[in-house]
């Protein structure tokens, strides 16, 4: 294990960042720290770092107790989400800037930024300052001068979040290939789950200070620990006190033993899928209709429109939760649901 | 492109009147008031010759000369102090938070307020070997303080001490912490983050600061005329030079000096605003 955090806690005043937070980081992958916003995760990363001191716990890089090492010493690349630049300085410097400190020979240092910029296809904005980059290649910037050290580990933080989404999708795409290129182990936090699912080989899900799970993109898609687990990674909906997956429901217009009764509230299309809301028998109109995602011709050939009457149940084999603090005998009183 | 958030675009009379106004009121007393100093730095006056020839033979007077001389070396002082101490009075202002962090900045700004005068009698009291215990003691190790050119500094360094502070405490502020982490990160001391990337963040408004120093230093009048003996050739600054010549009906030296005095002045400001939209720009 390239990292191992063990019962890192962390508070700034009442708030409590970290709850006695413990985990492993595989050595070579890329793994991503997933949660909403306050939830822990960039202190977490920043802890790891020594940008952050940790009121009690230990942190292991590579074997060595860095709990008290300076971040200087700690051999870390670090990526911020606002790139941090040294505006000063031209994209070749910045880049060198982690080599000239290690004192480096002079035409080593220059082969290796060479070598980085054109890793990060940056070779012609060499002489530029950063605030002659975009966002998206000040960030590329930041990375190859992150990686001009070496560093055991990679980190960055919320790395695409100052970006536009065309922009943050490319570059997604790109450091899975430079990770895949260069294989340094790398943490990234982020709170987009579509982010996580599609870039990292592991994903610890944090919130409110605490780990909920941790696993393959695949796993906690298709095995969520609980219901914030489920709900935070895809889309959910509340189909008989379980949240179950707006894909995972089957619809029939025809009765079926089992199944829930209830009306077409509302057909929304979204570019290949539609999303029909489907009120209960008996429901009120206070949001909480049951959500179904199928593809368009599904939805035709079945002839759905608002007012047709549809029965609902869960796919064959589609991952139920039981929706917390529902009542256990269905039916006695108002559910509380997860808006979607 | 005119900038629309800090220029109106419409023009109309009222705009015409403020004008106008603001015209009038900077000639009668800016403009106007000071270009009589220069006029009658060369002009002849009763038995004085005029012309740049005797200006500068007023200025060559070993008096004048000795009189620059102080003011430069006590200014020269002052700087350094307020450009080391400032950027250390910055740092610690904006980078940490401690007990009297907010008295230390009131501190700071009491030179702007308080009278140079009151600094000078503030001083005297400190530091002469009469009244202080500390001026005292330095006096019976050699080293005098009051009527003398260290009392110079220390008063020209109080009275400009804001103006590197307030000049780089916003920079610091609005420049934030991440590009110093980020340096940290990759492997660099304490040291070599100020050096290599806090100095130049701040190089801008640090310069800015200093040439409003220098200005201030090479002005400054009110607190030097109390801690200085003042008279020629014994801790006889530029400004009290202008100030006992004046007094003395010789009219033509004094002005002679004071005509450098806002020559230096108006180039201080040439500067400053050479330096601001580069500062702008960054």
């Amino acid at each position: 294990m390239s990292i191992e955090v063990r019962g890192v806690t962390k508070s700034y005043g009442d708030f409590v960042a970290l709850d006695d937070v413990s985990v492993s980081i595989p050595t070579g992958r890329l793994t991503a720290l997933l949660g909403p916003s306050g939830g822990g995760k960039s202190t977490l990363l920043r802890i790891i770092a020594g940008l952050e001191t940790a009121d009690g716990g230990q942190v292991e890089i590579e074997g060595t107790d860095a709990t008290a090492l300076p971040p200087q010493r700690r051999n870390v690349g670090f990526v911020f989400q606002h790139y941090a630049a040294f505006k000063h300085m031209s994209v070749e410097k910045n880049v060198a800037f982690g080599l000239e400190i290690r004192k480096r020979p002079k035409a080593e240092v220059k082969r290796r930024v060479h070598e980085l910029l054109e890793l990060v296809h940056l070779e012609q904005f060499a002489k530029r300052l950063p605030s002659q980059l975009s966002g998206g290649q000040r960030q590329r910037m930041a990375l190859a001068r992150a990686l001009a050290v070496e560093p055991s580990v990679l980190l960055l933080d919320e790395p695409f979040g100052a970006l536009d989404a065309k922009v943050r999708k490319e570059l997604r795409d790109w450091l899975r290939r430079l990770h895949d290129e260069v294989h340094v182990t790398t943490v990234f936090v982020t709170h987009d789950q579509e982010e996580a699912l599609e870039v990292a080989d592991e994903i610890v899900v944090i919130n409110q200070g605490r780990i909920e799970q941790i696993g393959s993109p695949e796993d906690l898609y298709d095995e969520p620990a609980n219901d914030f687990v489920m709900g935070f990674l895809g889309e959910v909906t509340t189909l008989d006190h379980h949240l179950v997956r707006p894909h995972d429901i089957q619809v029939r217009t025809t009765p079926a033993d089992g199944g829930v009764a209830g009306t077409v509230a509302r057909v929304l299309r979204v570019g290949f899928e539609v999303r029909i809301f489907v009120r209960p028998e008996g429901a009120a109109d206070d949001g909480t209709d049951v959500v179904v995602t199928m593809t368009r011709t599904f939805a035709r050939s079945l002839g759905l429109e608002v007012g047709t009457r549809v029965w609902l149940s869960p796919e064959q084999g589609a991952r139920r939760v039981p929706v917390v603090g529902a009542p256990t005998v269905p039916g006695d009183q108002p559910v509380d649901a997860v808006k979607v | 492109m005119a900038d629309t958030r800090l220029i109106r675009r419409r023009r109309g009379p009222v705009t015409l009147v403020l004008r106008v106004a603001v015209v009038v009121y900077l000639f009668l007393l800016v403009a106007w008031p000071v270009s009589l100093v220069f006029d009658r730095a060369f002009r002849a006056s009763g038995p004085h010759e005029g012309g740049v020839g005797a200006f500068l033979e007023r200025l060559g007077d070993p008096a004048a000369v000795y009189a620059f001389n102080l003011t430069l070396t006590v200014a020269l002082y002052a700087v350094i102090a307020n450009t080391v101490f400032g950027v250390g009075i910055s740092l610690l202002l904006v980078r940490y938070r401690f007990v009297g962090r907010r008295v230390l900045s009131v501190l700071v700004d009491l030179p702007l307020s308080v009278s140079p005068v009151v600094v000078g009698l503030a001083l005297v009291l400190a530091y002469s070997s009469t009244t202080g215990w500390l001026g005292g003691t330095l006096q019976s190790v050699g080293f005098q303080v009051i009527f003398s050119t260290p009392g110079l500094v220390l008063a020209t360094a109080f009275v400009s001490l804001p103006l590197v502070v307030r000049e780089v405490v916003p920079v610091l502020e609005e420049i934030g912490t991440e590009a110093e982490q980020a340096a940290r990160s990759l492997g660099a001391n304490g040291r070599q983050v100020f050096w290599r990337i806090t100095l130049p963040s701040i190089k801008w408004a640090l310069v800015y600061g200093v040439v409003l120093t220098t200005a201030r230093s090479l002005g400054e009048f009110g607190a030097v005329k109390i801690v200085s003996s003042g008279a020629e050739f014994r801790g006889e600054t530029a400004t009290l030079f202008v100030h006992n010549h004046y007094q003395n009906f010789d009219e033509p030296a004094a002005y002679a000096v004071a005509m450098v005095l806002v020559l230096v002045s108006v180039v201080a400001l040439a500067v400053v605003t050479y330096v601001r939209p580069r500062e702008e720009r960054a």
